[in-house]
């Protein structure tokens, strides 16, 4: 079931690498581990090795929202990357772009992930990385960006902002268009006659 | 109105619309032993498998590769996960596959091979890589756990209508180069974010000349390039190839009757439209940790970006050719089919492997194959590991991984950071250049060779 959101204040880290891959959020190793078991721990495990690295600065460690660049999330489906972020507090990421199964994977974890510009994401990075601690709202009300260098509006897609604002349990509403689903099974399986089961 | 091949699968699956998205109908959803948190998930809820006689489970992920005991995998845990699968699978009523049945292997090598894939349909997976079930005609693409958990509750998934981008491949493809070879040099065109929010379709001469096989490889790696699927219309290769294979239609006849209405309109329109030359292609070979750091055998190292030449030990400048690599491995949902395999032995065949190398099959039909036509001798003469069909040392989620700092010539496909293990160095290339590359003990120009 979606977790609710509807606005979120953190502080913002920036990191500044383009087509940071799913393996590199979470490595496939402890992609076993139970969900109940927590997996902020995996978050970037292998790249918090690198001394620069953002999870390691004493306050960009303490970031909740992350700010990133092109082709965020690219790579495996693996849903272990947004519990990753999830477990370890985090409710949104802005990026230009994202890989599009991790976009997915991400609004059903309750974090938002944000499209803002690529202009805009480089001065949002680099203002962050200039003033560490500074805070971001990301408001999915009114679709909107607050930074100390300006509002930025954004759009998600209105289906999944609709499940986020009121929490909506999308196997619920999809298992209450039932009828729907039958009537167009009858239908396509009297187009299809040469489908056969698998069983 | 004119209409794409993706438009026309899509248009005829839509079974609601809501807020801009649209409920999509699943015709057959692919699930293997990673799926586990979906399945618990559903468990959890009470809820059941809609539809079983659309699902179908093979275990591939976590399963060992030098036997089909799981009591040889690598740690107990992966141990728990190779005998976790059957019991869930049982537990929801899913049609599968069992570890050691001759028709298990890699989902996406799987789907194909058995006729579950087949043109016109919605084919969905836990794994990213279902792109690759696009090669015959399908809309195939991968999804999380909790859109896994969706399709087995409802049969269907909410999506985003996605946009369109053509890529025309003309022209006859040199001798030595492979499908490998042209989706690396695809993705080293438009990037690895170049098809994000796109669905592919392969079009022209050099596609409409691949076999289905080569296809596959082709669509396979779309999602290295970014792309939420790739596809190629349906065409009588499709057709024979699916011929005979167990789940294909019984009625065969009128299945290529509809399959037929499939291939795009001529007047078609595609978001974007990409034009590549297949005439002037070299073999490639992937030199840093994105796929589209991807380059023709003959060039040398370039400068940037520094971070990805530190992770892979190199310096501006250095020939890929001559690279000394530690380990080979032949594998994966890209390259383990039996075309593949014997490539890879027309190379291996009277040589010796200087480095370890393994070949692993795609599924145990595909070893089957290779062994009846004697080339696991060619291999296993050549010092090559034999292996059980499983998705091994391409994600190394069953522990088959390499060492920190190993270079690997790969057949897989993602060179990402610590993907075959924390610190391992990987070069992804076409099945003939990880031979070629065993037997010398560096990256070499195969078309030398053969």
């Amino acid at each position: 079931m979606a977790e609710k959101f509807t606005s979120f204040t953190a502080v913002a880290a920036p990191y500044d690498l383009v087509n940071v891959d799913t393996d590199q959020i979470i490595p496939a190793r402890f992609l076993k581990a139970p969900r109940e078991q927590g997996y902020a721990g995996f978050l970037f495990h292998d790249v918090r090795e690198r001394p620069d690295f953002f999870l390691n600065h004493p306050v960009f460690g303490k970031a909740k929202i992350l700010v990133a660049n092109t082709n965020f999330g690219c790579g495996s489906s693996r849903e272990g990357a947004p519990y990753a972020f999830h477990d370890a507090g985090f409710r949104s990421i802005i990026a230009p772009s994202f890989g599009d199964i991790f976009f997915n994977n991400c609004m059903k974890n309750g974090i938002v992930p944000v499209r803002l510009e690529e202009s805009v994401c480089a001065s949002l990075r680099k203002f962050l990385g200039e003033n560490a601690g500074a805070e971001v709202t990301v408001d999915l009300t009114s679709q909107k960006v607050s930074a100390p260098i300006g509002e930025f509006a954004f759009s998600v897609p209105a289906f999944f902002r609709e499940m986020l604002l009121e929490g909506v349990d999308e196997i619920g509403l999809t298992l209450s268009m039932l009828p729907s689903i039958e009537a167009f099974e009858k239908d396509y399986a009297a187009s299809t006659p040469w489908l056969t089961p698998l069983s | 109105m004119p209409r794409s091949l993706f438009e026309k699968i899509w248009d005829r699956h839509v079974v609601a619309r809501r807020a801009g998205q649209v409920l999509l109908y699943v015709d057959r959803h692919i699930v293997h032993d990673g799926g586990f948190h979906a399945r618990k998930d559903l468990a959890k809820r009470g809820l059941k498998v809609r539809r079983p006689q659309n699902t179908f489970g093979t275990p591939d992920h976590y399963v060992p590769t030098v036997s089909r005991n799981p009591a040889d995998a690598r740690a107990p845990e992966i141990r728990r996960m190779v005998e976790a699968y059957p019991a869930s699978m049982k537990q929801l009523g899913i049609p599968h596959v069992l570890l050691g049945d001759e028709r298990q292997g890699i989902v996406h090598i799987v789907g194909p091979e058995l006729g579950i894939t087949q043109p016109g349909m919605v084919l969905v997976c836990g794994d990213s890589h279902t792109s690759t079930h696009g090669a015959l005609g399908a809309l195939a693409f991968g999804m999380g756990q909790s859109e896994n958990e969706h399709v087995l509750a409802t049969q269907t998934l909410w999506q985003a209508p996605p946009k369109t981008l053509r890529i025309h491949v003309e022209g006859t493809r040199p001798a030595g180069v492979t499908a490998k070879d042209v989706i690396l040099a695809v993705i080293a065109k438009i990037g690895a974010a170049g098809a994000v929010g796109h669905v592919i379709e392969y079009a022209g001469s050099t596609v409409r000349a691949m076999s289905v096989e080569e296809r596959l490889t082709v669509c396979n790696m779309s999602i290295e390039a970014g792309a939420r699927a790739g596809m190629v219309a349906p065409d009588d290769t499709t057709f024979q190839y699916l011929h005979g294979r167990p789940f294909a239609p019984k009625d065969f006849d009128a299945a290529v009757k509809f399959w037929k209405t499939l291939p795009s309109d001529a007047d078609a329109v595609f978001d974007r439209e990409i034009s590549l030359s297949a005439a002037t292609l070299e073999p490639m070979v992937t030199w840093g940790t994105s796929p589209e750091n991807a380059l023709p055998i003959s060039s040398v190292v370039p400068g940037a970006p520094q971070r990805a030449l530190d992770y892979m030990g190199l310096k501006e400048g250095v020939p890929l050719e001559g690279l000394p690599v530690d380990r080979v491995f032949i594998g994966s949902c890209t390259n383990s089919r039996i075309e593949d395999l014997r490539a890879a032995a027309k190379v291996a065949r009277g040589r010796k492997v200087k480095v370890p190398a393994m070949v692993v099959p795609g599924s145990g039909l595909v070893k089957k194959q290779a062994e009846a036509e004697g080339l696991d001798k060619v291999f296993l003469e050549a010092g090559f590991e034999w292996r059980h069909a499983g998705c091994s040392m391409c994600v190394g989620m069953n522990g088959e991984i390499g060492r920190p700092q190993e270079r690997i010539a790969s057949t897989s496909n993602r060179n990402f950071e610590g993907r075959q293990g924390q610190g391992a160095r990987t070069h992804l290339m076409s099945p003939a250049m990880a031979a070629a590359a065993a037997v010398h003990g560096f990256l070499v120009d195969v078309r030398k060779i053969s």
